[in-house]
């Protein structure tokens, strides 16, 4: 019951910070300065999340199939591969990565 | 059926290769201890994958529920920054906004941003945000099921999230200035990882950037 409840905060205060994105002034919205710091921060958090998922376990910086797996999808996306085969290039070769022995 | 634009078609890919992961989320969130009924939950109701894997992630760590909800709020704060630029880019009006609020991800906003014209971009956006919201929930309820069946690793799955948010990514590094953001975020999420509770580098990484982006404005005024 306690984990339902935490789950269910968890949630509500997920979707009130997107609510609250929407409802700023349209004053912050319009500036300059705003939208270079939206695409900046949109930029930053995808290439930590992009650091993380790759490297880190818990709180430790790891190097196993998933560093394969990211060198797999640079390749792909430099060749101009579309979205779905980059993600399928990613699941694959982490996979064999893995068969080939890598942690 | 919205007609096949590009926006469409870029929305309706994103949506396919994230139900790939979606399949991982609901795996690792059984394993991590909570109920099936709480991981669809999650899914549908949060319905912000990093958060949601840091929810999880923290609780099959064996942290706390709080901290748990404080990692995965934290890394929610983008989704209220992405709102913001949304809102600006589509204006929605009145409790139209629910409805925008809770289908904004990673993915709906990444699409929308990455069209010309305004139909496109609202195109893009409902093609990516509600195709997202069938694929993650359909393939987080089957991840959940299957459960403990299913070696997510052997499968690659983590992989597959890696390359999924490295294809998010490409598209924004446009200059050097993206680049340049890019590489500080990226340096200082590796240095902060090891000394922080997960979840907490994403975030200041995210501050960082916005601090960049003031020096950046400033500099080209």
């Amino acid at each position: 019951m306690t984990a339902w409840l935490w789950v269910l905060g968890a949630c509500l205060i997920s979707f009130l910070i997107k609510l609250a994105g929407y409802l700023a002034p349209d004053s912050l919205v319009d500036s300059p300065m705003m939208r270079r710091a939206s695409a900046s921060i949109t930029v930053g958090l995808l290439t930590s999340l992009v650091v993380t998922n790759a490297f880190a376990s818990g709180q430790r910086l790891e190097l196993d199939a998933r560093v394969a797996a990211l060198v797999a999808a640079i390749i792909a996306l430099k060749l101009k591969a579309p979205y779905i085969v980059v993600v399928l290039v990613g699941a694959l070769v982490a996979g064999l990565a893995r068969m080939a022995g890598m942690p | 059926m919205p007609p096949l634009t590009p926006a469409v078609r870029m929305g309706v890919s994103i949506a396919l290769a994230v139900g790939v992961y979606g399949i991982s989320f609901g795996a690792l969130s059984v394993a991590a201890g909570l109920s099936i009924a709480q991981t669809i939950a999650l899914s549908a109701l949060m319905f912000t994958g990093g958060s949601q894997f840091a929810f999880v992630g923290v609780v099959g760590g064996g942290g706390s529920f709080p901290a748990a909800l404080a990692a995965s709020s934290l890394l929610g704060l983008r989704n209220g920054v992405y709102g913001v630029g949304l809102d600006g880019m589509l204006h929605p009006r009145g409790l139209a906004k629910v409805l925008y609020a809770h289908l904004t991800i990673d993915e709906s906003m990444a699409t929308a941003s990455a069209q010309d014209s305004v139909d496109e971009q609202r195109r893009g956006f409902f093609t990516a945000g509600v195709g997202v919201f069938i694929t993650w929930n359909l393939f987080t309820a089957l991840g959940a099921f299957v459960g403990a069946g299913v070696d997510a690793k052997q499968f690659g799955l983590d992989g597959a999230a890696v390359a999924a948010f490295a294809g998010l990514l490409w598209p924004r590094l446009k200059d050097a200035d993206a680049w340049a953001t890019a590489a500080l975020c990226g340096v200082v999420t590796a240095l902060l990882v090891p000394a922080v509770p997960p979840g907490i580098p994403i975030v200041v990484a995210g501050g960082v950037a916005f601090a960049l982006a003031s020096w950046q404005h400033r500099r080209s005024a």
